[in-house]
């Protein structure tokens, strides 16, 4: 049980959308900054910083988690995804991302990516969801200028279109 | 918003984090799944000098049921209690009450026992544990004790919690052949809610249970009532709570929302009684 001292950095090691990184933080690092200020990976967005707004969302884990109420230091040795693993190429939309471009289910996109990375992860869990279902997922996140009536038609159409697709699919939507 | 210094340990036993409690006394405090207590540290409301991690200690995150109780242990994640297949079966309340908690996104990594620690008077689960008359595992390094959960919350964000004492887990009483019902009004579902409620209806009588109002969740026990008598002891729970304004809604509004959101709980408990 080493003490993490608050005046060092120290080293952690985890992976990233399937890539070994590490980098360093003192224990009051926030995962949010962390990612984009040391890794480097700034599509993970900042916004309220106490967890309301939902911006922030990533998985640890397979967890979704507001990055904004986790410590650098938590995350050691964990599996973390971010926004940027969901397209299969950097020229690629996922069907997700796709889905919310047909449908200009974003605008500002400041939220964006915390919203897509909720759908990614519970459009795997429920691949057949109800509208409610999807509305009450969206509760977690706050948008405040394209509206929800865009992202929920977004969601429910590239759910559809996974749930066509499901052997081709489960194959890179890991 | 960014926490003030502190030093870090990722406590592997409860026993660990104990030793360290009982060292550093209220300058350690313990970090599970960090839905509220992260928020507070961002906010500098809480500014310890050193957090214990408990959320890789694997003896902490169990739920069992042990002599007509549900335990649930310091690091239960709240989606694997709402994801329990026996949840409706034990705890028909808390799987009312729990879908109201937070939101997906932090059921996902919030813990049963870290809401209740943060005591917030709007919480859902501290709720449901005094309704459900549960008790709080309290342990330090020389004692374990339990503290039920009506006494366990002494006020707003305020508990019975000894400085070298951590939450070890909380028990629901399994209680057969009674009826639920659980609402609140919150301004987006997630939210802390403006009023809570919880009814517990048993050939005994009703028992109702408000969060939100006062500082801690309070409860009142009636014999069988019906018709305008309910109405009365519901105007006056309503009174006694001593509704405070806030930004969220005024002193009137909360009071109408104990009468009315109380009474469509107990009808919702009686219905499912019988």
């Amino acid at each position: 049980m080493p003490l993490l001292n608050s005046s060092q950095r120290h080293r952690v090691g985890f992976s990233l959308n399937g890539h070994s990184v590490e980098g360093d933080a003192e224990p009051r690092v926030l995962l949010t900054d962390f990612l984009r200020h040391e890794i480097g990976a700034t599509g993970t967005h900042v916004g309220c910083e106490h967890g309301v707004c939902g911006a922030c969302t990533v998985t640890v884990d397979g967890m979704l988690t507001r990055a904004c109420l986790t410590l650098a230091v938590q995350i050691e040795g964990c599996d973390v995804r971010t926004v940027e693993g969901l397209a299969t190429a950097p020229d690629r939309l996922s069907i997700l991302q796709a889905a919310f471009r047909r449908n200009h289910a974003l605008q500002c996109g400041f939220c964006t990516a915390g919203i897509l990375m909720s759908l990614d992860a519970f459009l795997r869990e429920v691949p057949t969801p109800a509208e409610d279902q999807i509305r009450d997922l969206l509760s977690g996140h706050l948008c405040r200028c394209t509206g929800y009536t865009p992202i929920v038609r977004a969601a429910l159409e590239a759910a559809a279109e996974l749930a066509s697709r499901q052997p081709a699919v489960q194959s890179h939507h890991v | 918003m960014k926490p003030a210094a502190f030093d870090y340990v990722r406590a592997s036993s409860a026993e660990e984090a104990l030793e360290v409690l009982a060292k550093e006394g209220a300058d350690a405090r313990i970090l599970a799944g960090g839905q509220s207590f992260m928020a507070m540290l961002n906010m500098r409301l809480a500014r310890p000098k050193l957090l214990v991690d408990i959320m890789r200690i694997g003896s902490l995150d169990r739920i069992e049921e042990i002599e007509g109780e549900i335990v649930v242990g310091a690091a239960v994640r709240q989606a694997k209690l709402l994801g329990w297949d026996k949840l409706k079966a034990k705890l028909p309340l808390v799987a009312l009450a729990l879908p109201w908690t937070g939101h997906v996104q932090t059921r996902s990594r919030g813990t049963i026992c870290g809401s209740i620690a943060h005591a917030d008077p709007s919480a859902e689960m501290p709720l449901s544990l005094v309704a459900l008359s549960g008790s709080v595992h309290l342990r330090s390094l020389k004692k374990r004790r339990r503290v039920r959960a009506a006494d366990y919350i002494t006020g707003m964000m305020n508990t019975a919690r000894a400085d070298e004492e951590m939450i070890e887990a909380v028990s629901f009483p399994v209680v057969a052949e009674h009826g639920y019902g659980f609402r609140e009004i919150a301004r987006r579902h997630g939210d802390f809610a403006i009023v809570a409620c919880a009814a517990i209806v048993s050939s005994k009588g009703i028992r109702l249970a408000v969060g939100g109002v006062a500082d801690r969740p309070e409860v009142r026990d009636w014999p069988g009532l019906s018709g305008s008598a309910l109405d009365d002891a519901l105007n006056r729970f309503a009174y006694e709570l001593d509704a405070r304004q806030d930004v969220h809604a005024t002193a009137r509004y909360r009071r109408e929302l104990v009468r009315r959101v109380g009474r469509a709980v107990i009808e919702e408990a009686v219905q499912c009684h019988s």
